[in-house]
């Protein structure tokens, strides 16, 4: 049998996971049609790859169903229960960077901070009869940031997908999102508090700790480890 | 152990509840989740069971029995009232998974506004001689003396609100005391938008819900509160000293009415704590070593609003609280659409009990 490792099946992401190992001496490669989700791994032996959603994989890893896996550190951290248990960071690759931010309509000159933030979802429940609306689609992460920064008075709305645009839709008073350059943000009269982030994320290379190994995969994981200096 | 077992220890217990005098009652498990939602919060969402119904939408898998009985009381019940109920409760337990996500809670509540004092005591009293033999070890605490000692700082009525508003919340309460005092400096953010003589030049387009009007409100009240002395040393130093309070019933009492020499905000409050040590003893419970703590209460469910107790396995430090309950006034008034009713009560688990006598 052999070590399965997961990576995101398309775009920039899956080019890059290619390239970092491509330079580690293992070259990963799609096989088959352009269609097909199928890859091939040269450059060391019984190392089978596995191309998934990047949002699939910490559940995979979890699962122990993939030994590897490359994903966000964001998507490890809002799907796995206490996830240092069930997977560990072995590299950071370097790519993918975004951060988990939160932000408010620009036009909200006295809020920057959590402080501020807990002050106006006071007052917005008094005013409105409502708690704060925060749209979000990382409903733990958030859920626990604004508990540890003692914010109350708010509510988490899910937001899949153009979470940006549900403060001028009126649906959200404010947006919990990843960001990289913080573009769309602008263009949707939004700023980010000026606070740590919730979470910074970048493409990180796990390992799983409950997936069974025979000892043969064993040495193969250790030989793969060693080959791209990770881990041990 | 068998759930077997649980059961009938819970109905035992309900059956001894009854016994002094409490009406059984039930409730249903699936709960309105928007009624807890505006109670405790988002954070409940990481505590209770939240699953839709396609026609009520959010609904919760009851995480405690108390705010539905409050509502059947409010609703239906005549004064005054003494409740007894045995159920699963529904817990998620993300920072603990070793802990139980569904046991069996048995609960005795006292709705009766003749004497306080002595309905605290009743409860105590009960839940003491019920957990006999067991080797737990009781706390007790008074939010109650924390809230009355900071309606009584010498600060404007929006520090107060917003220290009240927090009290369940210790890291933040402490947070607001330093911004307050001025041990923690303004952030640089606000000092820049107190400079401003303009702020909402450079608002840009407004949009959502919240208004113009709102933030020209705050940055008002944030000028006005920069004016605002600052909280003295002494008064923060006076907080901490009665947060600090954790000793037997009698010498606990001793030093909180020394603070409330210099915080006679709380005297009311103190002697209300006086007035349930009396009243404890009356029925018979060892004050001389019963203990008290100030803070304690402050980080569970923020619907306790005066006396809170818990009876702990000393030798299960790993356990949450065998049994524990406290009076909640404020509930029955947040619930009870302009009515209220003053109340007091507590709950056990009973497949603790059974795991201690194995």
């Amino acid at each position: 049998m052999s070590i399965k490792l997961g990576v995101p099946s398309k775009g920039r992401l899956m080019e890059k996971t290619f390239d970092w190992f491509g330079a580690r001496g293992v070259s990963l490669a799609r096989t088959g049609s352009e269609r097909e989700y199928s890859g091939a791994v040269t450059g060391i032996d019984g190392v089978e790859l596995v191309l998934l959603s990047a949002g699939e994989i910490p559940r995979e890893l979890s699962a122990g169903r993939i030994h590897l896996g490359v994903t966000g550190t964001d998507l490890v951290q809002e799907k796995l229960v206490q996830w240092e248990q069930k997977v560990e960071p072995l590299a950071e690759l370097g790519f993918g960077h975004a951060d988990l931010i939160l932000a408010v309509p620009s036009a909200w000159v006295d809020v920057d901070t959590l402080d501020d933030l807990d002050a106006a979802a006071a007052g917005f429940r008094a005013r409105h009869g409502f708690r704060m609306r925060i749209a979000t689609k990382y409903h733990r992460l958030v859920r626990q940031y604004l508990h540890d920064g003692g914010v109350s008075d708010y509510q988490l709305v899910d937001s899949q997908g153009a979470t940006e645009g549900t403060v001028k839709n009126l649906t959200a008073e404010a947006v919990a999102d990843i960001t990289s350059t913080g573009e769309t943000l602008r263009a949707n009269h939004l700023k980010v508090l000026a606070e740590e982030p919730v979470l910074r994320s970048q493409a990180t290379l796990f390992r799983s700790r409950t997936a069974p190994m025979t000892s043969a995969e064993r040495k193969t994981l250790d030989a793969l480890c060693t080959l791209l200096n990770v881990g041990e | 152990m068998t759930l077997s077992a649980v059961k009938s220890k819970a109905y035992a217990l309900q059956a001894q509840f009854e016994e002094a005098n409490a009406q059984p009652v039930d409730c249903a498990i699936l709960q309105p989740a928007e009624t807890l939602l505006d109670l405790y919060g988002e954070d409940i969402r990481t505590r209770a069971y939240v699953t839709t119904d396609p026609v009520q939408g959010e609904v919760m898998l009851r995480p405690d029995f108390t705010v539905p009985v409050v509502q059947k009381h409010m609703d239906e019940g005549a004064e005054p009232a003494r409740y007894t109920y045995a159920g699963e409760v529904f817990r998620r337990q993300e920072e603990h998974p070793e802990r139980a996500n569904e046991y069996f809670q048995v609960g005795y509540e006292v709705f009766d506004r003749t004497d306080p004092a002595a309905a605290d005591a009743e409860v105590f009293a009960l839940f003491s001689k019920t957990l006999q033999g067991y080797g737990l070890r009781a706390v007790t605490g008074d939010i109650g003396i924390l809230t009355a000692a900071v309606a009584g700082l010498e600060t404007s009525e929006r520090r107060r609100a917003a220290l009240t508003r927090h009290i369940w919340r210790p890291r933040r309460f402490r947070n607001l005391l330093d911004r307050f005092s001025g041990k923690l400096p303004v952030p640089a953010t606000r000092a820049a938008l107190l400079a401003d003589a303009n702020p909402m030049a450079k608002a840009g387009p407004m949009i959502g819900l919240r208004g113009e009007d709102e933030i020209k409100d705050r940055i008002e009240a944030l000028r006005e509160d920069a004016k605002e002395p600052k909280l003295s040393r002494d008064q923060v130093a006076l907080i901490e000293a009665l947060l600090k309070v954790s000793e037997a019933c009698p010498f606990a009492l001793e030093q909180l009415r020394d603070i409330a020499v210099d915080l006679p905000a709380i005297s009311e409050a103190v002697e209300r704590f006086a007035r349930r040590c009396d009243a404890l003893e009356a029925r018979g419970v060892d004050v001389q070593t019963l203990g008290f703590e100030a803070s304690y209460g402050r980080t569970s469910m923020e619907y306790y609003d005066g006396f809170v107790f818990g009876f702990v396995a000393p030798k299960r430090p790993d356990w949450p609280s065998v049994a524990s309950g406290g009076r909640y006034d404020a509930l029955t008034r947040q619930l009870g659409k302009g009515r209220e009713i003053p109340a007091v009560g507590g709950v056990i688990r009973a497949g603790l009990l059974v795991e201690l006598e194995r």
